[in-house]
């Protein structure tokens, strides 16, 4: 198609941050709560399907029901799926690169029956593998800020 | 049009801030509520529509925050990032469709976001943007256009302040239930002229739902169908230069097409209340001359002739309106809600005697370009 | 349900990485002006506009206000549907509504993107859960490699065997004249493309683009008069479930979605043999080993088979059920667009209007769309009138 006007292709940028400041709930705080107290996750179990998910939520979606018993769980689990991310990208977080290599993981936590996601300390592909036991490592109870960086990664136990 | 109803509607209270729910949890709130109002069971819903919007909520697919509270699960859901009205609309043309009942949910928390930031987005980025011109500047300009075109003063206008707060005191659900005067209201901190703090709406956190049916399932529901009589909606041009903004061409022509569905020839005689979307005070007259309840440039005087005051010939925003609770998205819904309670007979004490007949109106993009309006009613 | 919809005319822009030449309105007009033109209409003859794209790529907030010079919106009902990666197809499916629910007769679906305009990954990383999964999500490529990684270790099947599906669809893309990526790819250059997260490489990902598409559909009565050949609706399904991206309980239960929305789809168009009663699928297959895993949930194949079903060439041009001869999203991915072109070429093909990527003797074709949590939607349209 024909352009009927000829100019200069001029750009605009819009580069500044849009803050946000979202409510964590009250089923979420419990999560980070449990993290800070007593070092280990917490979920919540749907009385209609028996399923625990972490981290805890208000209402199972399938059985469209609302949730409120918590079970305590431990601080491992086991390797469901992985990947080592090798690409560079700006994290929308903090404007700045993410490092990399860095590998994204589905962690089953034990007591738990859906998935929780967050990174393993392993990068080196042949040293990782599904079905391999993982333990979170926090932070330091005193450095604890509440929110998922609490748990600084998962290390893959023996 | 195929015979279809409202049969559920439910709102959370609107605050400022709901510091300790989620967008998911109040979503869940007004399911359950809607769903309990009408005497439905998830079961019986089979089509969700959400209302979400990526940036006021700070994640893209927004509608997947909300998804499985909203009842989504196995089911065909979708979601129209737009005010609840056009929501509610699509509610509609699915059931009118072949589905049985369909649920829209509608959520913001503008406590969470920057209202300035996100409504400077709905701005040409190139062009306007950059100005740094948002929501509140851009009706600010808008009613300069209007009130200047029309010699409307900023006291004239100030009343539908006066009015809609205090209409607030009857409704549970409102955030700013307040008693104030014209004085008042020219008194408050100046924020864009002529806009004062008490013309413009609150910065307000959800949620509302509402529940659309067929006939078959309206037949059953607990209260009262509610059934749609007239839809439809419009959009003017985009930049606002493009624009006369003292003359709301696009809700006008969606006027004439919700009237001319609904059988309306004389709206000021045929409708009994109307729930306008206006988050600033000058918009409820320029709506209301869109409209068509009075001719252009009158709408400021319609309260001061008693019209449109409680126990007026046409009470407009019993509820009090978006100056008194305006969850973005959420507000249009409101609005549509609103106008269900008052045909059911269950506004309490903000209800118009005899309300046959309602009329509720949402609208998208700056200074109301894009508009829709929706004619309810208690026969069928 | 409700009444009988069919497309009558689809438009798409010639698919760029950038289009440093137009703004997002202008770019809309053109796959606006190219519907319109198949169907041999105007503007004015289209009743309403349904419109959708992904929000944080071009950072603008209603996108259904900004563009009705583009879009041919200017004093017409217009709204706007958004779902992320399958806002294409959920445009196309609220469109269809807009038509079945009797309130319109004529209403074109726009769906498009200027992916160039913004930080893809970053744009995508913004739809995981602030508080949960952003931190460690980057985009939808390790989301996948996770879901490939579960694969491979379930069935056996390898890179290359993926790798297969990136050479057939880029292959087909040479027929497409719109499609963005026009150079061929083989096996071997997919395996020896750089890792980006294994086992993901360059070669088994779509590329990010921009495009547009529209799509005009009519009602029954309406369409017979817009064109000798319509394309209609059998089928419109959508599931979206989970908020969470962890919340598939059992990762090797499959694309659910895509169980539950094809199974919703077969039984409102009356199919009971997949692979033998379409003719045509273009399916959303964002990287390679969909191609070989999403084949098994939408029910062409059984659990498992999906390398072998490929392997024996049914799903290559002259084979049983062609998948993607307009190249797919391999090829091209202009994200707010690209579940709308799946509908559009599907519309094509039936229309019989597919040129050199036509697949002959079309009766029922079927178009996914994928993004978000792992979600599905899947239409079926046809030449047989409902």
């Amino acid at each position: 198609m024909a352009h009927q006007v000829e100019s200069e292709r001029l750009v605009s940028v819009f580069a500044y941050p849009m803050p946000y400041e979202w409510s964590i709930g009250l089923y979420g705080s419990k999560f980070f709560q449990e993290i800070k107290q007593n070092r280990r996750f917490v979920g919540i179990r749907c009385n209609g399907c028996g399923k625990v998910y972490v981290p805890p939520r208000r209402v199972c979606g399938p059985c469209f029901r609302e949730l409120t018993e918590l079970v305590t769980l431990s601080d491992t689990g086991v390797i469901t799926a992985f990947s080592v991310v090798n690409y560079p990208f700006i994290d929308p977080n903090t404007g700045a690169q993410r490092p990399i290599p860095y590998t994204y993981g589905y962690i089953k936590l034990d007591g738990a029956d859906n998935i929780f996601s967050h990174i393993i300390n392993e990068t080196d592909l042949s040293k990782i593998k599904v079905g391999m036991k993982v333990r979170a490592i926090f932070k330091e109870t005193a450095e604890m800020q509440g929110n998922i960086q609490d748990i600084q990664y998962f290390d893959i136990v023996a | 049009m195929d015979n279809a109803a409202i049969v559920g509607v439910a709102q959370t209270k609107y605050e400022r801030r709901k510091k300790d729910q989620i967008l998911a949890d109040l979503v869940f709130d007004v399911t359950q509520a809607a769903l309990d109002d009408a005497g439905l069971a998830i079961g019986d819903i089979d089509s969700v529509v959400t209302v979400s919007n990526d940036f006021f909520d700070g994640r893209t697919i927004s509608g997947m925050a909300v998804g499985d509270a909203a009842g989504g699960e196995d089911k065909n859901i979708s979601t129209v990032s737009g005010d609840g009205t056009f929501g509610a609309f699509y509610g509609l043309m699915r059931v009118l469709s072949g589905y049985k009942a369909t649920i829209v949910v509608a959520h913001y928390k503008g406590s969470e976001g920057s209202v300035p930031i996100t409504t400077n987005g709905m701005f040409d980025p190139i062009f306007q943007r950059p100005l740094g011109i948002d929501a509140i500047s851009a009706a600010a300009l808008q009613a300069n256009a209007y009130m200047t075109r029309f010699g409307i003063r900023e006291e004239d206008v100030a009343q539908v302040s006066v009015k809609n707060h205090g209409n607030a005191k009857n409704n549970p659900c409102a955030q700013l239930p307040m008693d104030i005067t014209v004085t008042d209201v020219m008194k408050s901190r100046k924020i864009a002229a002529p806009l004062k703090l008490l013309d413009c709406c609150p910065i307000s956190d959800g949620a509302a739902a509402i529940i659309i049916a067929n006939e078959e399932i309206a037949a059953r529901t607990k209260k009262k169908p509610v059934w749609v009589k007239g839809v439809a909606h419009c959009c003017e041009e985009y930049l606002l230069g493009d624009r006369r903004l003292s003359d709301p061409v696009a809700l006008k022509d969606a006027a004439r097409r919700a009237y001319a569905m609904a059988g309306i020839t004389d709206p000021m005689a045929q409708i009994d209340v109307a729930e306008v979307l206006e988050p600033f005070s000058y918009m409820e007259p320029l709506w209301l001359e869109g409209l068509g309840f009075c001719k252009p440039g009158e709408g400021a005087s319609l309260i001061e002739k008693g019209i449109t005051p409680m126990g007026g010939r046409l009470p407009v925003n019993p509820s009090g309106g978006a100056l008194s609770a305006n969850p973005i998205l959420v507000a249009g819904l409101a609005r549509l809600i609103e106008a269900t309670l008052q045909v059911r007979g269950e506004a309490g004490a903000r209800q118009v005697k005899n309300a046959a007949t309602a009329l509720a109106h949402g609208f998208n993009g700056p200074c109301g370009q894009s508009h829709c309006v929706w004619i309810v009613g208690g026969k069928k | 349900m409700g009444r009988r919809v069919a497309i009558v005319g689809v438009g798409q822009t010639y698919h760029k990485s950038h289009r440093p030449d137009v703004t997002s309105r202008e770019m809309i007009r053109e796959a606006v002006t190219a519907a319109l033109d198949d169907a041999e209409l105007t503007i004015r003859d289209i009743d309403a506009i349904v419109i959708g794209n992904m929000d944080h790529f071009e950072s603008i907030n209603y996108v259904d206000t900004y563009s009705v010079e583009g879009s041919g919106g200017v004093m017409k009902p217009i709204m706007k549907v958004s779902t992320g990666g399958t806002t294409g197809a959920t445009v196309a499916i609220a469109a269809y509504y807009h038509v079945a629910s009797g309130l319109f007769d004529r209403v074109l679906a726009i769906g498009f993107e200027k992916n160039s305009e913004s930080d893809t990954t970053g744009a995508i990383i913004t739809c995981s859960d602030a508080i949960w999964d952003r931190f460690s999500y980057s985009g939808a490529i390790p989301s996948l490699a996770t879901e490939a990684t579960a694969y491979m270790e379930k069935y056996g099947a390898t890179q290359e065997d993926a790798a297969i599906i990136g050479e057939r669809d880029r292959n087909n893309a040479l027929n497409n004249p719109f499609a963005h990526l026009q150079r061929p790819l083989t096996v071997a250059d997919i395996m020896a493309s750089p890792m980006l997260a294994y086992p993901i490489k360059l070669g088994d990902i779509c590329p990010r683009s921009d495009g547009a598409c529209a799509c005009v559909l009519a009602a029954d009565g309406v369409a017979q008069k817009i064109t000798r050949k319509p394309a209609w609706f059998k089928a419109a399904a959508v599931r979206h479930t989970y908020t969470w991206f962890g919340d598939s309980t059992d990762y090797n239960k499959g694309l659910v979605s895509m169980q539950r929305a094809s199974k919703d789809a077969y039984q409102q168009a009356g199919i009971t043999k997949p692979a033998e009663e379409i003719d045509v699928a273009e399916l959303y297959l964002p990287y390679t080993w969909a191609g070989l895993k999403w084949i098994e949930d939408i029910g062409f194949c059984g659990p498992g088979e999906g390398v072998k079903f490929v392997r024996d060439g049914n799903t290559h041009m002259g084979g049983r059920i062609p998948v993607n001869p307009s190249g797919g999203v391999i090829s091209t991915n202009c994200i707010g667009a690209t579940a709308m072109l799946r509908v559009a070429e599907a519309a094509i093909q039936v229309m019989g209007k597919g040129g050199k990527r036509q697949v002959p003797d079309v009766k029922n074709a079927l178009a996914t769309g994928f993004g978000g949590c792992f979600w599905s939607d899947v239409v079926i349209l046809s030449t047989e009138r409902p």
